[in-house]
């Protein structure tokens, strides 16, 4: 079930004036944000089937950004968000997409700074809930309503089992999880999504494994 | 927790759906919590309901002022039909303008729908004089009504078309208000089923893609549903389709509705000599900041 809370229903409390193309939005931006864990410099993003069409109307263009900047769906500054993205040195462009997706509402986030480099593919379901489809090469499904870890990692054997355990020592429990990779014994990675909010210090154990390459953190 | 109408009711037997729903979210946090977070939400609904009272405008210009004019037309004394009614659409029309105007609402179950619940709740708490913890139990009621149909059709105009939005908003409506004038669960699937069955077909056609028009006036139209088929529930009509069956059309119309007429501002009357001009005014200006939100 897509939808669990009557919150999800009753909600969210937001800023106008559309739940998938603005509030909706405003959350994959932030998403984007999160898992790229830094201020960007440049945020190219990419709109997709009816965010293509619509994105003008619904201020679905503003509310991306608003999101990347790090606001709220209630946020009132959201209809500044082109000003205080100027302001704050970040700079964005957008791309109208031909190509027919897989829903209607996607959306594909590139954020850079530097060096690094965060690519997230995200798609707005309705009243205000998401899911991001894909990060980087990989394909996964997060809500991002749940704590969750996003470890990156080599594809080799036991590295499943030694995250999974010291998740277990710290008395972390899986709600959801799933791996992913680009192709046999490259890159991969795990999904997390877990009941409470994971400690630093089983983080840091864990990144401390072999095999281990990175680990994105989402409250 | 339950996967369709016929389950829910059948847990509510004796309660309330609104009781049904209120027990499973409190499952996640507490009863308190969950109360005080619906309480909450109603606040957001009133406060929107003030603000387009004294009225707004979109950024566009399309839409806004319509809740005041009915206002007046109410206190004018030249109307048809009743007080609770026009409060209703007021209200509704009221909460839609805020949203179009970018500012805080609730979305019920979506932005482009927010106005139908509030706009029928609260003119019926007026009349009723109720509390807010009933009107809280009757969002629950709501609630639970959305979270059926969202998991078994669909609830975003670009999925399934308007029905799927305002038809939605205006079964839950229903339900609610049902629930809150003292009807069984059973009544207020009953009361669900029929605002959901007139709505079938309800395409997602709004000018430029902004959610105004036709989106805040058919706000009104849901809420007049609603009314509709809570005072025909109430009186023991009964839909003579199931109401789960209700929910599985309304999906499978959602799928059927061809992509033009599911948000994309293609087809409807977003495709008629107005919609395109404003198509080509709105698209070709880019984003300009609102003089105040």
């Amino acid at each position: 079930m897509k939808y669990r809370s009557v919150f999800d229903i009753i909600g969210p409390v937001m800023v106008g004036p559309s739940s998938s193309h603005t509030a909706g939005a405003v959350r994959i931006g932030q998403l984007a944000r999160r898992l790229f864990g830094r201020a960007p410099e440049r945020a190219d993003i990419h709109l997709y089937g009816s965010f293509a069409h619509t994105y003008r109307g619904h201020a679905t263009d503003v509310a991306l950004l608003a999101g990347v900047l790090g606001m709220n769906t209630d946020d009132p500054n959201i209809p500044r968000a082109f000003a205080l993205a100027q302001k704050s040195g970040l700079t964005y462009a957008f791309h109208a997409e031909a190509a027919v997706p897989d829903h209607p509402n996607t959306t594909r986030i590139v954020l850079t700074a530097q060096d690094a480099r965060i690519s997230v593919t995200g798609v707005s379901l309705g009243g205000g809930l998401v899911q991001l489809t894909r990060v980087d090469g990989f394909e996964l499904r997060l809500s991002g309503e749940n704590p969750a870890l996003l470890i990156f990692h080599e594809d080799a054997a036991g590295t499943i089992a030694a995250a999974t355990q010291l998740l277990a020592q710290s008395n972390i429990n899986i709600s959801h999880m799933e791996v992913s990779r680009t192709e046999k014994g490259r890159e991969a990675l795990m999904v997390i999504e877990t009941d409470q909010q994971v400690p630093p210090d089983t983080v840091h154990d864990i990144l401390q494994q072999k095999h281990i390459l990175k680990i994105v953190q989402l409250g | 927790m339950f996967t369709s109408i016929k389950e829910l009711v059948a847990q509510a037997e004796g309660t309330t759906i609104g009781e049904i729903m209120l027990r499973r979210e409190a499952e996640h946090s507490s009863r308190e919590q969950a109360l005080a977070d619906m309480q909450e939400s109603l606040n957001v609904m009133r406060a929107a309901v003030h603000k387009g009272m004294e009225g707004v405008t979109s950024h566009s210009g399309m839409t806004g002022g319509n809740a005041q004019k009915m206002h007046q037309y109410l206190q004018s004394g030249h109307a048809l039909t009743g007080d609770t009614f026009l409060r209703s659409i007021t209200y509704a029309l009221a909460t839609n303008e805020v949203n179009a105007a970018m500012g805080v609402i609730c979305a019920s179950p979506t932005a482009g729908s927010c106005g139908v619940l509030p706009g029928v709740l609260l003119a019926a708490q007026e009349h009723m004089q109720c509390s807010d913890e009933d009107v809280v139990l009757a969002l629950f009621c709501a609630g639970a009504i959305g979270l059926v149909v969202a998991n078994n059709a669909m609830i975003s105009g670009a999925a399934g078309g308007c029905q799927a939005e305002v038809g939605t908003a205006s079964g839950m409506a229903a339900a609610a208000l049902t629930q809150l004038r003292g009807g069984t669960p059973s009544m207020c699937a009953h009361a669900m089923a029929m605002a959901l069955k007139n709505m079938l077909g309800l395409v997602c056609d709004p000018l430029a893609g902004l959610v105004e028009v036709p989106c805040v006036k058919r706000n009104a139209a849901g809420a007049a549903n609603a009314l509709t088929a809570s005072e025909m529930a109430l009186a023991g009509v009964e839909s003579y389709v199931p109401w789960d069956e209700v929910i599985e059309a309304l999906y499978k119309v959602g799928q059927s509705i061809p992509l033009a007429l599911r948000e994309t501002a293609q087809g409807g009357l977003a495709d008629t000599e107005t919609g395109r001009a404003w198509k080509r005014k709105l698209w070709s200006g880019g984003w300009k900041e609102p003089a105040s939100v």
